[in-house]
């Protein structure tokens, strides 16, 4: 073998070799980083709340059975709705309270979407028990709503905080009529 | 030719040498994958070890995130199984992937061990090696065990009944025991139970045997297809790169031919009598367990008496542990033993023939097979092994392993060679 | 389909001994064609559909498929408003209410496909002591899976010529053992009406019904099969790559 001829084209075939080799190993790493992102991802998914669960995150309530003046409470998604049909008294007083004292302003208008159906979520906004008032017996508190018998919080006739330690108003769950006497919740 | 090595220069990161400092985890890499040597000359059929260490994180892993929907009790497991199945995210994904990984664990496992059974890797120094083995193989057949009775499926629960039953067989005591084990008058409820907890617990167990078995491998090193020690550094070579990447390489080949398991045959390996809920009313007209089970199953029921089959079964485990010692042979690699290489293969196909006698109902020609294999393979460990060890003229070893490497490598190069061109 | 039948019945012919139906040997399943076998298979929406007026209107009678929940039907292409109204034909017991007693109510999407029974006494009471076995698993749970079931809907032959067969059971050729079922024939030529137009002879509403029966087994078939065929395209460009980088660098030892 001749020595000039060594040196010169072997030494870039070499060099060239490298970089090929360096190209594949870093394409086959990064393929199995990619193949174990993409493998860990349905371990993950597998968390989330499954098919049956999400069946349950609607739940259609017939509302003909509850009369005026009368209040009813359904289960939804694991926490108790309440469902209060008010009267035109109740709706008058729940709309002329000023806004500005409230801990959460928020007009009554801004919480119904029919002012003779309230729909709230009944859990305290606090440290979460469920407040009284549903039954005709239960307390209501000075504001005609609901009373939380945990730390004593106490919601007007529109589910707003008004006394207590709890700092948001009750929460209006996502609902909407599918007619006049059917709601679905979810 | 020395190899170039891939020794690494001391770290310069200043972030590694301070957790190294307290808490050595970069220099024991640096020395258990760059430094250690390992034989240049192994084979494919040293990836089955790392393979079977890939399938146990892999049943681990899938059957963590089951655990989180699987419920254990008797109204409610095959139902909780099919939930999986039809409601949770990629559950039909998990639950596949362990139902199968169960088999593609044990067929890697049985590979290695023929592997370690053919160049002689149980014997010294590998003894503690070998028996440490053993003991993953038996804590792999309990788990697997468990773990197949949970879904509560008829053959889940009559696998259970007859295999919890042989207990019954121990002498005196035997009744009491197959009480506390079922924790009650039959496999019910608390025998569920119980077994879920431990199928979840022995995973666990068994790592921490691989831990041994890997600190006792690297004691001494592979083996390698010749069955010679390594003599010097001109043996070996840094297991970083190359069998890391050998390693990667099988890992891709076994997670392909898994795939087209999981994904196009999921239920090809499985009964479809595990489809039917437990009833333990009604006897399935065969009770078979999983292929994996079937030469033991074979060699249980090859004997017609309770007792008696029971011990040839324990005792086919248990004659493992002693290999070590019933192989005269002071050759190790079946490469070099005439005789035995052919004994091997003849193991080879008594275990496939007790697979398949296992698969059968225990009469006619099936018994006649099983009882012929079992017999066999007794005598092949029994008698046949000290026997060829002391008869066999073994064929003359090679004086290195860079020696045998470099004689295979110039008789290739002879045979491929073109002329050279003179100048 | 009636070289079937005959072969089954010159088979069953030959293989009977006088006054028992056990000795014919059993029909080889027949190798039907179904739009989900092999690696790209799907599910015929179609057939899934008429599959499932079959079960409602013929096998539901008897057969319960408890790991179904209506919500399920959204697989075979119906809208939200076809499945309320299917689960509406079913009454489901729910409470116990504020007075505490049980009550029924119309059946939610959310709700599991209702059994003909109120529980297996009252399956085998009225069943001369069989269980009809529930369907939503029944595919996967038979040796021959749609093969067989197909095989079983067309297998009740004409018992052979001098056999004693008791009143509560049946011959089928397809049933292993000694082809006597609980099961009396549940499917006709024209059993069923079907929405579509399809004629429904025995053979289709079998074909259909085993496609159903074969979805509500394996309701994900399809997508285990597309996130296959992605994986292992994945899995072996991987492995050719590695392969490659594998012999470069062994290059340095050889």
């Amino acid at each position: 073998m001749v020595d000039t001829a060594r040196n010169g084209p072997t030494m870039a075939h070499e060099e060239d070799q490298a970089s090929r080799r360096d190209f594949l190993v870093i394409a086959a790493a990064a393929m199995g980083v990619v193949g174990g992102a993409i493998a860990v991802w349905p371990l993950i998914d597998s968390m989330s709340p499954a098919a049956d669960t999400l069946a349950l995150s609607q739940t259609d309530v017939d509302l003909t059975p509850v009369a005026l003046g009368q209040r009813l409470t359904v289960k939804w998604r694991g926490n108790p709705v309440f469902i209060d049909h008010r009267t035109p008294d109740v709706i008058k007083a729940a709309e002329a309270v000023d806004i500005s004292v409230l801990r959460d302003p928020e007009t009554d208008e801004a919480r119904v979407q029919k002012p003779e159906w309230l729909i709230l979520v009944g859990v305290c906004t606090h440290l979460g028990c469920t407040p009284l008032g549903q039954r005709p017996s239960d307390p209501r508190g000075e504001f005609g709503g609901w009373y939380c018998p945990c730390h004593g919080s106490e919601y007007d006739t529109s589910g707003r905080i008004r006394k207590g330690p709890a700092p948001l108003n009750l929460a209006i769950p996502e609902y909407k009529f599918l007619n006049n006497t059917k709601i679905r919740i979810g | 030719m020395a190899v170039p090595s891939a020794h690494m220069p001391p770290a310069q990161n200043k972030l590694v040498r301070w957790i190294d400092h307290r808490l050595p985890i970069f220099t024991f890499m640096q020395h258990e994958l760059n430094d250690y040597p390992t034989p240049r000359n192994l084979s494919y059929w040293w990836n089955f070890g790392s393979l079977a260490g890939i399938a146990l994180v892999i049943m681990i892993i899938t059957g963590v995130f089951l655990a989180m929907d699987y419920t254990p009790h008797v109204d409610l497991a095959f139902d909780s199984v099919e939930r999986i199945m039809r409601d949770v995210p990629y559950g039909w994904l998990l639950r596949y992937i362990h139902m199968n990984g169960a088999s593609f664990f044990f067929v890697v496992t049985y590979i290695h061990i023929f592997r370690g059974l053919y160049y002689g890797s149980y014997k010294e120094p590998r003894e503690l090696l070998w028996m440490l083995g053993v003991v993953i193989l038996l804590l792999m057949m309990a788990t697997a065990f468990m773990g197949y009775v949970l879904p509560w499926g008829q053959m889940s629960f009559w696998g259970a009944k007859v295999i919890t039953n042989l207990f019954s067989a121990i002498p005196g005591v035997g009744k009491d025991v197959v009480m506390w084990l079922w924790g009650g008058f039959s496999v019910d409820n608390p025998t569920l139970n119980r077994f879920f907890s431990l199928h979840y617990l022995l995973p666990f167990i068994l790592v921490g045997v691989v831990m041994l078995h890997l600190i006792a491998l690297h004691q001494h090193g592979s083996n390698n297809p010749l069955g010679i020690d390594r003599k010097g550094s001109q043996d070996s070579i840094p297991f970083h790169p190359y069998y890391t990447i050998k390693d990667a390489f099988g890992v891709g080949v076994f997670l392909t031919i898994f795939a087209c398991f999981v994904f196009f045959a999921p239920n090809f390996l499985g009964d479809p009598q595990n489809y039917v809920p437990a009833d333990p009313v009604r006897t399935p007209p065969e009770i078979v367990p999983e292929w994996y089970f079937l030469p033991y199953y074979a060699i249980l029921r090859s004997i017609p008496y309770k007792l008696p089959g029971v011990i040839a079964m324990v005792s086919s485990l248990l004659v493992l542990f002693i290999l070590p010692w019933l192989d005269t042979s002071r050759v190790r690699s079946a490469h070099f033993r005439p005789i035995f290489k052919w004994v091997f293969w003849g193991l080879v196909i008594d275990v496939l023939a007790l697979g398949w006698a296992g698969a059968h109902k225990p009469e006619g020609t099936a018994l006649l097979i099983g009882q012929l294999a079992t017999a066999y393979y007794f005598l092949h460990f029994l008698v046949l092994l000290p026997l060829i060890g002391w008869m066999e003229r073994p064929l003359p070893l090679p004086t290195s392993i860079a020696a045998a490497v470099t004689a295979k490598q110039s008789a290739r190069a002879q045979g491929a060679a073109a002329p050279m061109e003179k100048p | 389909m009636r070289k079937f039948l005959l072969a089954a019945f010159a088979l069953g012919f030959l293989g009977a001994g006088p006054g028992v139906a056990a000795d014919a040997p059993t029909r080889p399943l027949p190798q039907e064609k179904w739009s989900f076998d092999g690696v790209s298979g799907t599910y015929d929406r179609a057939a899934l559909q008429r599959g499932f007026q079959v079960y409602s209107e013929v096998c539901s009678r008897c057969h319960a498929m408890h790991l179904l929940a209506y919500r399920d039907l959204q697989a075979l292409g119906y809208n939200r408003a076809q499945i309320e109204a299917f689960a509406a034909e079913k009454e489901v017991t729910d409470g116990p209410d504020d007075k505490g007693n049980m009550f029924q109510r119309k059946a939610l999407p959310s709700d599991r496909f209702v059994s003909p029974f109120k529980n297996e006494q009252e399956a085998r009471d009225i069943n001369n002591g069989a269980l009809p076995p529930d369907l939503s698993l029944i595919i996967k749970a038979r040796e021959g899976g749609a093969n067989y079931v197909y095989g079983l809907m067309n297998g009740y032959v004409e018992k052979p010529a001098d056999s004693k067969i008791p009143d509560t059971l049946y011959y089928n050729i397809q049933f292993p053992g000694n082809h006597l079922i609980a099961m009396p024939q549940p499917l006709f030529d024209d059993a069923v009406v079907y929405g579509d137009g399809t004629k429904a002879t025995l053979s289709q509403e079998a074909h259909d019904v085993a496609t159903f029966l074969a979805w509500a087994a394996e309701p994900k078939l399809e997508e285990r099969h597309r996130t296959g065929v992605k994986v292992v395209i994945f899995l072996v460009i991987l492995t050719a790559l590695l392969y490659v980088v594998k012999r470069r660098i062994w290059d340095r030892v050889h």
